[in-house]
């Protein structure tokens, strides 16, 4: 038996033991087993993924059951294991485990901890099957399994209307993705008469120049089923257009968005299309647009990330466009690239992420950045592993000798896209990289720098009265969710997304500093272990494997054809002029000047900037008005429509003339007809009887 | 296949106990309806093992005359044998979804429930035109009695309104089922299918076959009759509403016009594709608005069964195939979904979404079994639903790209409307006392829900189970209507078949497991 059977399903039967246990045997059962589950997995997934490395494993197929045939369509459930399946292996499985592990800690007061880790291990399955998929159909179940875990989790605290707001949105955002892909699937399956993936990529290359109908319209093949699949990984991956579901997101725990929100089912979209590489290499047109949608995401979300206050929806801003970046590189063609920031951004990101929840449980649920301010001292393992996160996502290096994850892949997307022939994309990717580091030193600055400003957040207000009136507040909320109900339950429940600040709010150097006699406390040790483990991937990450993902020897090696690896492109990303590759270490320290200046050297400038610059600042706090403009565009009219049809149509027009217009009619009628008959139903139903038998007497005899 | 009558039998049982349950006190007809279903349904079980898959078109045939040309005769091929093991499956879950929500007039309450499975299994297994017609139309009567007694508030209008809608489309089809006996000199349904009628006249038939089926689906603009029916029927008659009567549509387009009318169907489609379109879009707006939980999950229903239809007339084994598995995955789930609504109508006696609100609170399990079948509702892959859609949308695409894309949008609309609704009633915080004191799900409503959950779930992993029984069929169906069957839009040309050398080696690479 393949250990693949073990990875995937072990997640899947913790999953099903620890929701139906739920809490009769107590919390401890189900997290243990989830978690023992999760550990397992991850050290079977990690010899899989070393045995790609050093180039002495073959791609593989364990067929599991069959699963729909009807005509020429034909589907098996099965387990595919190459190297592109290998990376997403480790990195789910990895983050998976730890955030398995940190939730054991962050969770700790919830009532509600088995389904949280039911909900964790069934979206780790569901992950697996997307990315282990042989065939369009199993992706597809993946990614909508990921995106009922996703929705679950967003929701997990079912009782805040805005987590269950968030949800929906997730939800119903993701499935206009996915009616892309489904239209994607159809459109494959007429044009190849299969849905396996080897096959479709197989014929791929050889449909260059052909032609189809689509909405009465003709259009090139490959870029109308490029497109419409992309459409489905735009929506998964939160790109520009459907990313407004990912910041609302942050309504879920922070172990949630580290792992699902940040690591792995946002990347499920970067994964598609360089599954799917062959198929796009047919397309330019696809490409292209591929590129367009990851460079505008890359920037537009950079533009809004710098002026958030609340630290998740900043670090999620800041993954929205971390994806734009693995995009435009797959759009250029450097598909390993792409795969190499979506593996690195994996660690550094839910390092980050977890920091954040960190920080946020050290603060009692405050996730306002401007209610911070110089907690190094205080949390210090914390703020290593923050500060090591940092460097990694901003890229932090030296050319020629190496440097954090980041370094390694970011700067190979911005030299590739160069060397590809898109310098609108690679300095895009350069601006991208000047605001990422600017408001990534901008969190750190003011949740690590300066002055405590908590005395006036009102839930270290909240956590300091609790402390007076009773020794342990944790206690204090255990019990409450007793007797409260939802006022206490579990203080955790009080995280969300981050309201969309007020223009008119303060600033942060407006806030009157002051501890308030506040003492923040380091996290418990299994939040702490994860933060270590990822804070060595962030570091490590890039220069360990880069040969493997990136450089065109071993790269080719490593791949083996499960993506279309093009060589020269990779030898020519060498080639780019110097500035180019210094570019990015360029706009680093820029970004770090700028924040140190703004957030350290002189505090009221963010403010006067924001005053100065009002408009600007306020489309950017508002982000872009992207959810007005849906709501004004999409949400109110479908109600307004679905009233109009139902009071107008249905009840105005077709019953009025259907049946109440013919009961009208008949009434009418049977006035004049009384004055003929008797009037007494069994009259007429006798008639009837006659006239019936007559005429079925009369159809059989003749 | 001769010597046991199973099909005789599987109709008496349920006839005989109706009749016993008319003089018997009201506990003892519930045993009895119980016993008699669950006999239905260990009969419907040997039925469906003994069904040689992939054997004769026709099996179990009976066949005894009454006079002329008019027979007793009885046989099934695999759409119908699925369609009768839907029944029978639903049916003692619809006993005993009645077992303490029904008070008054229980034995004759009984009785009607068992008149409807005969007739509902005599529709799916007559082989006589005229003996279909019978069992097709006389259904109506038990359905007219269960909600216009048993029924809500506005129990007689809803009635009225299902009895006129359905009459209107029957006596149509009853003049056609004429003509057809006259022409043709059969009255047998299979001989009907193999009889080529000249394409004009087959288009006037389809029409009126189209009239009685399109209402029994039902098909927009004829669907009002539904909801007023389900938000009025007690839940029990709400189960077979949807899970068994609205198959009956689907049922008639596959066993009557599409086979004995090809060419009507092919020059007609396009009616069938662009009301059905009108309807998934239309139905699924309404069903956002609705504050009233049956009458949103029967706006939902109209929905589903716009996906049956066009799969029917996509003219491939994709469509077909799918447009059954719909069939079959709505009848469970949205019977499901109905019961779901009784439960927690059984403990607070409304159905107004607002009035709820916070239930995983207090009922967990309750929340567990409805999210799975609000997932499975919206075709979330792992469930029945989601096979079905895949496949019917699938072959719709083949015809009509256009059509496929705005049937599809029936995902997102659908996705919105059920989380809207699961949200309000399962979600958020407890708002009254009432809804606080209401208890989780009993182990008799345990026992309703969690076989029906299974089925969907073995459905939606391993719908081979109920993809070959069809299959045969679906390629006889196929052969019929070959000779008619429409060019898509898509004719998608061959490429260059250049394989530029960058390629070759993925492609190598690619193709090797």
């Amino acid at each position: 038996m393949h250990s693949i059977l073990f990875i995937v399903f072990l997640p899947l039967v913790a999953a099903i033991v620890a929701g139906f246990a739920n809490k009769s045997f107590g919390a401890t059962l189900p997290k243990a087993i989830t978690t023992g589950a999760l550990f397992v997995a991850c050290a079977l997934s990690w010899p899989i993924f070393l045995s790609f490395v050093l180039g002495d494993a073959q791609a593989s197929v364990t067929p599991v059951l069959h699963f729909i045939q009807s005509g020429t369509f034909d589907v098996n459930w099965a387990l595919r294991v190459d190297a592109l399946t290998s990376v997403m292996l480790v990195v789910i499985t990895s983050v998976s485990a730890l955030v398995h592990l940190y939730s054991w800690g962050y969770m700790s007061e919830d009532p509600d901890q088995p389904r949280f880790f039911a909900y964790l291990s069934l979206f780790t399955f569901a992950m697996l099957m997307l990315v282990t998929a042989d065939n369009l159909i199993q992706m597809f179940f993946g990614w909508e399994g990921v995106g009922l875990a996703s929705y679950l989790l967003i929701g997990f605290w079912f009782r805040k209307p805005s987590a269950n707001a968030a949800a929906i949105k997730a939800f119903v955002v993701n499935r206009v993705g996915d009616l892309g892909f489904m239209l994607g699937i159809f459109g494959t399956y007429l044009v190849f008469d299969t849905v396996s993936i080897p096959a479709i990529l197989a014929a791929a290359p050889g449909m260059a120049g052909s032609t189809i109908g689509f909405l009465g319209y003709r259009f090139d093949t490959m870029t109308v089923l490029c497109l419409l699949l992309f459409v489905g990984a735009m929506g998964k991956s939160a790109q520009l257009g459907l990313h407004t579901w990912l910041p609302d997101a942050m309504e879920g725990p922070t172990p949630v968005s580290a792992l699902i929100h940040a690591a792995t089912m946002v990347t499920a979209g970067v994964f598609m299309v360089c599954r799917l590489s062959p198929m796009f290499e047919a397309s330019p047109t696809a490409l292209g647009f591929v590129t367009f949608i990851g460079a505008a995401t890359c920037l537009f979300a950079a533009t809004v990330g710098t002026t958030q206050t609340d630290i998740k929806r900043v670090i999620a801003y800041s993954t929205c466009s971390q994806l734009g970046y693995m995009f435009f590189a797959a759009g250029v063609g450097a598909y390993g690239a792409a795969m190499f920031h979506l593996f690195t951004h994996a660690f550094f990101k839910a390092l980050l992420f977890l920091g954040a929840g960190s920080v946020i449980h050290a603060m009692h649920h405050e996730q306002d950045m401007r209610f911070y301010g110089g907690l190094r001292k205080s949390i210090p393992v914390t703020f290593v592993a923050m500060l090591l996160g940092t460097l990694a996502i901003t890229g932090v290096g030296i050319y020629g000798i190496g440097g954090f994850a980041g370094y390694h892949s970011k700067d190979a997307i911005i030299e590739v896209s160069w060397a590809a022939g898109s310098p609108v994309a690679s300095m895009t990717g350069v601006f991208a990289a000047l605001l990422t580091s600017f408001y990534s030193w901008r969190l750190m600055f003011l949740t690590f720098w300066g002055t405590p400003r908590w005395a006036a957040s009102e839930h270290i207000q909240h956590a300091l009265h609790d402390a007076h009136g009773h020794d342990d507040h944790h206690a204090e909320a255990h019990h409450g969710a007793d007797h409260h109900g939802a006022d206490h339950h579990g203080d955790a429940a009080h995280e969300d997304a981050g309201h969309a600040p007020a223009v008119e709010s303060r600033g942060f150097n407006e806030i009157p500093t002051g501890t308030g006699g506040y003492h923040p406390h380091e996290s418990p040790l299994p939040m702490l272990i994860p933060l270590i483990v990822l804070s060595i991937g962030a570091v490590a990450a890039g220069f360990a494997f880069f040969h493997q993902f990136i450089e065109p020897d071993a790269g080719e090696h490593f791949w083996k054809g499960s993506i279309a690896f093009d060589e020269h492109l990779m030898h020519a990303m060498h080639e780019v002029p110097l500035l180019v590759k210094l570019s990015a270490t360029i706009v680093m320290l820029t970004g770090l000047l700028i924040a140190w200046a703004a957030y350290i050297r002189s505090p009221d400038f963010p403010a006067k900037f924001a005053d100065t610059f009002q408009p600007l600042y306020r489309f950017l706090l508002r982000k872009w008005y992207f959810d007005e403009l849906y709501h004004f565009l999409f949400v109110r009219p479908a109600f307004a429509i679905g009233r109009v049809l139902w009071h107008r149509g249905d009840e105005g027009t077709i019953d009025r003339f259907g049946p109440n217009g013919s009961a009208w009619l008949v009434q009418v009628g049977s006035r004049a007809a009384a004055r003929l008959q008797t009037g007494y139903v069994y009259t007429y139903a006798f008639v009837m009887l006659i006239g019936l038998t007559a005429a079925v007497t009369w159809a059989i005899a003749g | 296949m001769t010597g046991f009558p199973i099909l005789s039998i599987m109709l008496l049982v349920p006839a005989l106990a109706a009749v016993a349950c008319l003089f018997l006190p009201a506990q003892t007809a519930r045993w009895t309806a119980l016993a008699a279903t669950l006999v239905d349904l260990a009969l419907g079980v040997v039925l469906w093992t003994s069904f040689d898959v992939g054997g004769a078109q026709w099996q179990f045939q009976e066949y005894s005359p009454v006079f002329g040309s008019f027979a007793w005769a009885l046989g099934i091929d695999g759409y119908a044998l699925l369609l009768i093991a839907l029944s029978v499956f639903l049916m003692p879950i619809c006993i005993g979804a009645s077992w303490v929500a029904i008070e008054k007039r229980v034995s004759e309450y009984m009785a009607a429930f068992l008149f409807t499975e005969v007739l509902m299994i005599g529709t799916f297994a007559a082989q006589d035109i005229f003996l279909f017609y019978i069992f097709f139309e006389a259904g109506l009567i038990p359905m007219f009695l269960i909600i216009g007694i048993w029924g809500g508030a506005n129990r007689i209008y809803a009635s009225y309104k299902f009895f006129l809608y359905t009459l209107l489309g029957s006596l149509l089809m009853f003049i056609a089922m004429l003509y057809m006996s006259i022409t043709a000199g059969t009255t047998s349904i299979p001989a009907l299918m193999a009889y080529d009628f000249p394409a004009d006249v087959q288009t006037w038939l389809w029409l009126a076959f189209f009239a009685s089926f399109a209402v029994k689906m039902p098909m927009w603009p004829v669907h009002t009759w539904l909801p007023d029916a389900h938000v009025q029927a007690p839940t029990a008659g709400s189960v077979i509403l949807a899970g068994v009567l609205l198959k009956l549509g689907g049922y008639g387009f596959l066993r009557f016009s599409l086979p004995m009318f090809p060419e009507a169907s092919s020059s007609l489609f396009w009616l069938v594709f662009g009301l059905s379109a009108v309807a998934v879009i239309y139905t699924s707006l309404v069903a956002l608005v609705q504050s009233d939980m049956k009458k949103l999950i029967a706006y939902s229903s109209v929905a589903h069964m716009a996906i049956v239809t066009i799969g029917l007339f996509a003219f491939n084994a994709q469509g077909i195939e799918g447009a059954m598995m719909v069939m079959l995955g709505h009848g469970l789930v949205s019977g499901a979904l109905f019961l779901c609504v009784g439960v927690i109508y059984d403990r607070l006696h409304t159905r107004e979404i607002s009035r709820y609100g916070g239930l995983a609170i207090n009922m967990p399990r309750y929340a567990l079994l409805f999210l799975l079948f609000t997932m499975a509702s919206i075709g979330l892959p792992g469930t029945s639903n989601f096979v079905g859609e895949l496949l019917a949308l699938m072959g719709t695409y083949q015809v009509s790209t256009t059509i496929a894309l705005l049937c599809t949008t029936g995902i997102i609309l659908g996705a919105a409307y059920m989380l809207y609704l699961y949200r309000r009633v399962v979600f958020g915080e407890i708002k009254s006392e009432e809804v606080r004191a209401m208890s989780d799900l009993s182990g008799r409503e345990l026992w309703l829900l969690a076989p029906i959950a299974a089925v969907v779930l073995w459905m939606g992993v391993y719908p081979e189970s109920f993809l070959a029984p069809m299959r045969k069929d679906t390629q006889i169906l196929l052969a019929r209507l070959d000779r008619a069957k429409p060019a898509g839009d898509s004719l998608p040309t061959k490429g260059k078949g250049i394989v530029p050398a960058a390629h070759a080696e993925t492609t190598a690479h690619g193709s090797a497991h």
